[in-house]
């Protein structure tokens, strides 16, 4: 009998080597088809017209020049007369027509009457905080207090993130189509499976007639989990039709509304003892999710075990579009308001920020990994040989700094369920209705089917992205790569034994003595007791077998598990006389239990990272403060990071004994939680003051140093 | 982007001839501004005029005592000619800042001085003074980017021409052709305009002319542009300084410091010019120039940090001037 738990290092083929991804071929070439790619004979397109003002209300909707227009299929009104308005990118209205081109001069010719309002739009004082919205969390005020007026060395900190979008590359929205009364829709989803749901009452159709095929799509970071307004309206507009539709948001509306970062703001009193032993951690943090809650931050964040806390949060309404879960949702910006805070903490006590953090790793869950983690990240950067205490006294005006900053992720696998199926001529396919959001999850699944029936990789048929097959959970919360490993594992293990059953006679040994192993079935351990794995399919007959797999498995193995940590560190320079900032180079550290795909593994780590600089660096989502609209919402002035403004790149995974046996952990969040607070502690560190607000602007930064006295 | 007529004129006469039907008639170059701007509703022509076919827009003469540049050379050609890289390393340093192969291919000389601001109130279709029922929204808005010279007016936005303040340094002069179909010389100097009302051009180009060439002094000089940018990645400068002088002895002669993306046009700074004039080029007297550069300076409400960089862009830019 093959067994569900994972093979020993010895005994893995494929797990944990370094394999290119399945689609990267065709995504490089362009044959990879996205739900934007969709097109059909007789299609409509669709734009929306949505709301330009922060805060308003409709006085009158006018749509007839729009229904006029020659090629015009249909204009709905979406809200009416004397709706208010709560945010710049609301859909008012819609309009669908035979091209582009006369759909948005329809959208154009639609005219909307408001009354504007004054929108609020400032999230960066308390004042503006909400007082019904409290989340405090004060335990004993006098002995915090206390703490704080004890303690030996302490700084009273101000620290921030300005809010910023998700900015998937592919904007959110689907194709859909009519098909012998059933709806067939191509979207851009981070949730295949239990995406129909979200569509029943806009088709007017039972969850089981509406089909979903997402093959690739184009980043979701969390925004991406339900049909949305859009996809309602799609499928509406498809079933009432009867034609093909694409709906898919234009940039500008994508960055308004389809998904944003709360902003988050905190004032810290911090305190130490002498020698760097961190004693109180008091905070009031507040931020604004747009019209949506933001969280209160867990702060202190990874140092959780500090004696004296307390925690002050408040909500500040903004009229923005909703914030959703942003890639490690609340994790980037209390680790800012926390890694911060102490480095700051450790430069008041005039202490080298590694020692520092090594000395307070018991008031963190993992001390053990943190110091291993630390000490490589370490190594990787010559911190040794560049650490300095805050502030580079070099000559010139460009200043060189370190920063470092750590951070925490549960990761556990999600429900999944999956089929793999053996045909009697030898081919091998695995099913289940998870989504590949460009992490690797069909090479993934692909890696660990072919391991457990002892194939290459290129004999696996991997079918994902489809909510015809068995369903799995949302690719959020890092939950997919252990969900999918674990499912695909026992669906692979329960077919091979369904298999060696009908083999074992043939090589006269029981059941439990044979293994697949390098193409073959063979009596474990002894290739010359084997059969050719086209062979052993052919003893099935007819029929092909198809061994049930999920997460949780069948057999209660458990093959995933929750918890990892990380280190990042970052060299910069700064201008002093520009404010520019540079990343030099850039490094982490991160464990995430046994490694499927080493190469997909280390390129989510470098994805993040480079989000991370962007966020870190440029990303802001600008608001004008009297009409309420997103000024930048395009990719000229909403800036991310080019190639040339990474810095040199470098990645470890914790590999091997003491991390390979917990089992599979998730990794799509974990690393981008630390650049933002180890890009920051490095300027800082670099030019001797702390700039309190993402992104490290020139104008932030130069600000930071005038106030400091730093100004060059 | 509302439809719209293409006529793609084989020479300099039919082109005049196909703009003289007027406002909505307009000339298409690149189109790397002009297609995005009608995409965003800001304009909508009746008539796209495209001067790809003429040979005679095209190509850089370095004959006589001028450099001469076809409008419609690209910005990628003018860079990488020989000559305009040995005299003028200011221009090649704006251009390659420009930082996109794809925008300095297909953006050409005429379309980069006659592009649109790029201010996001414009963009965003608040006009080109960011206003709102009658409202000025920049003044208490979100303009870190805009003027901080020059702003007394309505305008706020600033000249979006990496080439402008290089060419107003270098004294170059533009030369126009409308339907007299008599060439018209302007002086870099009086090319770019403040608007005063919204109906105001931008250029000195007049409705239904064409910017045929641009001609620079082929004269050595030492000659800089420093830049200052948020990124890397394709992006628009914060600040640009361009500082030409002679060497006369080691001396500066005839200096002349131009800012770029400080004014709603490239802001000549009298001053900075005056603190090299007669001095050796080095740290202290580029300190001075830089200092001098931004005397006056009117930033608004979050802009004020592009005094501090239009400083230190000419103190570089002068030193920069005086290594080249
Ligand atoms: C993201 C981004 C970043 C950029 N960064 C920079 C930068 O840093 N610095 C910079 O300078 N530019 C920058 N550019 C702008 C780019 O340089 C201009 O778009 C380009 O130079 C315009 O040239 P074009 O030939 O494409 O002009 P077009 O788009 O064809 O025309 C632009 C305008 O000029 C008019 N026009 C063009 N040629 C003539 C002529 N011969 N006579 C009369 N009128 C004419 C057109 O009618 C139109 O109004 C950037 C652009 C983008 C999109
Ligand atoms: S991604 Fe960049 S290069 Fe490609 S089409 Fe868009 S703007 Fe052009």
């Amino acid at each position: 009998m093959a067994k569900n738990a994972w093979p020993a290092a010895d005994k893995r083929d494929l797990i944990g080597e370094r394999i290119s991804r399945l689609d990267g071929p065709v995504k490089a070439t362009g044959h990879a088809k996205y739900a934007y790619d969709m097109n059909r004979p007789g299609m409509l397109y669709v734009r929306l017209v949505w709301a330009p003002y922060g805060a308003a209300k409709i006085q009158s909707i006018d749509t007839s020049a729009a229904k006029a227009i020659k090629g015009v299929a249909g204009v709905w009104n979406e809200m009416n007369e004397g709706d208010e308005i709560v945010h710049a990118g609301q859909i008012v209205a819609t309009v669908a027509a035979t091209s582009e081109e006369i759909a948005q001069e329809a959208w154009r010719a639609v005219k909307v009457a408001y009354e504007v309002k004054q929108p609020q739009m400032n999230d960066t004082v308390l004042e503006n905080a909400d007082e019904k919205e409290q989340r405090d969390e004060i335990p004993d005020a006098a002995t915090v207090d206390k703490a704080y007026a004890d303690a030996e060395v302490k700084i009273d900190g101000h620290y921030g993130l300005a809010p910023i979008t998700h900015c998937c590359m592919e904007a959110h929205g689907q194709f859909a189509e009519m098909k012998d009364g059933d709806q067939y829709i191509w979207p851009s989803t981070q949730n295949v499976s239990a995406y129909a749901a979200g569509l029943t009452d806009a088709a007017g159709l039972p969850a089981s007639q509406i089909h979903v095929d997402c093959q690739y799509m184009g980043g979701g970071f969390g925004s991406k989990f339900s049909s949305d307004q859009w996809g309602a309206i799609c499928s509406r507009i498809s079933k009432e039709t009867g034609k093909p539709v694409k709906l898919m948001l234009e940039r500008d509306q994508e960055l308004m509304v389809a998904g944003a970062r709360p902003s988050a703001f905190a004032n810290v009193k911090a305190g130490a003892t002498k020698d760097g032993k961190i004693t109180v951690f008091d905070s009031t943090c507040w931020g604004s999710g747009g019209m949506g809650t933001s969280r209160g931050l867990g702060v202190p964040y990874v140092f959780g075990n500090v004696p004296n806390i307390r925690r002050v949060a408040r909500n500040v309404r903004t009229n923005r579009g909703s914030q959703r879960a942003w890639r490690a949702p609340g994790h980037p910006q209390a680790c800012l308001v926390t890694m911060a805070a102490l480095d700051d903490l450790a430069a008041a006590a005039n202490m080298d920020a590694l020692e520092f953090f090594l000395k307070n790793l018991d008031l963190t869950e993992r001390p053990d990994v943190y110091r291993e983690e630390l000490q490589i990240a370490a190594d990787m950067i010559g911190y040794k040989e560049k650490a300095h205490l805050r502030g580079d006294s070099g000559d010139g005006p460009v200043k060189r700094g370190l920063g470092i900053s750590i951070h925490m992720w549960g990761g556990g696998g999600h429900k999944s369920e999956c089929n793999c199926t053996i045909n009697p001529d030898g081919s091998v396919s695995v099913a289940l209705g998870t989504q590949d959001l460009g992490t690797g999850t069909r090479t993934v699944v692909g890696i660990v089917t072919a391991e457990t029936l002892g194939l290459p990789l290129k004999r696996v048929q991997v079918n994902i992205g489809k909510d015809q097959y068995p369903p799995s959970g949302a690719s959020g919360g890092s939950t997919t790569v252990g969900g999918v490993s674990s499912s695909s594992r026992d669906a692979a293990t329960n077919a091979l034994n369904m298999l060696l059953e009908k083999v074992a006679p043939s090589l006269g040994v029981p059941v439990d003595q044979l293994e697949a192993w390098d193409g073959k079935i063979q009596v474990i351990g002894d290739p010359s007791k084997s059969v050719t794995w086209e062979k052993a399919c052919s003893m099935l007959g007819q029929i092909p077998i198809t061994g049930k797999g999920s997460k949780p498995t069948s057999d209660g193995t458990e093959l995933d598990n929750s918890g990892v940590g990380g280190v990042q560190m970052a060299d910069v320079s700064v201008d002093t006389e520009t404010g520019r900032v540079t990343i030099n180079e850039f490094v982490a550290v991160q464990d995430c239990g046994l490694i499927i795909d080493l190469k997909t593994a280390e390129s989510q780590v470098y994805g993040a990272m480079i989000m991370g600089v962007t966020y870190a660096l440029y990303e802001e989502a600008i608001y004008d403060p009297i009409t309420g609209r997103m000024l930048n919402a395009d990719m000229e002035f909403y800036r991310l990071a080019g190639l040339a403004d990474v810095g040199t790149l470098k990645v470890h995974m914790m590999t091997g004994p003491g991390y390979d046996e917990r089992g599979v952990i998730g990794l799509g969040e974990p690393p981008v939680i630390s650049p933002g607070a180890a890009i920051s502690n490095a300027v800082a560190n670099a030019c001797g003051v702390r700039v309190p607000t993402l992104p490290l602007t020139p104008d932030r930064v130069i600000a930071a140093l005038e106030q400091g006295g730093k100004l060059a | 982007m509302k439809s719209f007529e293409y006529a793609a004129p084989q020479n300099l006469d039919d082109a005049i001839a196909l703009l003289a039907s007027g406002e909505a008639a307009f000339v298409l170059a690149g189109g790397t501004d002009l297609v995005t701007s009608m995409k965003q509703g800001i304009v909508s022509p009746a008539r796209l005029v495209s001067l790809k076919a003429i040979e005679e827009l095209k190509g850089v003469d370095t004959s006589g005592d001028t450099v001469k540049i076809g409008a419609m050379t690209s910005l990628a050609e003018l860079a990488s000619n020989e000559s305009v890289a040995k005299l003028y390393p200011s221009i090649v340093t704006a251009v390659n800042k420009i930082g996109s192969a794809q925008i300095v291919n297909m953006g050409t000389v005429g379309g980069d001085l006659c592009q649109y601001p790029r201010c996001w109130y414009y963009r965003n279709g608040f006009g080109l003074f960011g206003m709102e029922n009658g409202q000025p929204l920049i003044p208490d808005g979100e303009n870190k980017y805009h003027a901080i010279f020059g702003n007394d007016g309505p305008a706020k936005f600033v000249c979006a021409s990496s080439l402008g303040p290089a060419l107003v340094a270098l004294g170059a002069t533009v030369t126009v052709r409308g339907a007299d179909n008599q060439p018209r010389d302007i002086p870099a100097t009086e090319f770019f305009k403040t608007p005063q009302s919204p109906e105001d051009p931008l250029t000195a180009v007049a409705v239904g002319e064409v910017v045929t060439h641009v001609a620079i002094p082929a004269k050595a000089t030492k000659n800089a542009t420093y830049e200052i940018r948020e990124r890397e990645g394709l992006d628009w400068p914060l600040v640009t300084a361009t500082v030409v002088y002679t060497d006369n002895g080691g001396k500066a002669q005839d200096a002349r410091v131009v800012l770029g993306h400080v004014a709603p046009v490239p802001w000549i700074a009298t001053g900075a010019a005056a603190a090299l004039e007669g001095k050796a080029v080095d740290e202290s007297s580029a300190l001075e120039a830089g200092a001098a550069a931004v005397e006056g300076a009117t930033p608004l409400s979050k802009n004020g940090f592009k005094v501090q960089l239009a400083k230190v862009a000419v103190k570089r830019a002068a030193l920069a001037a005086a290594q080249a």
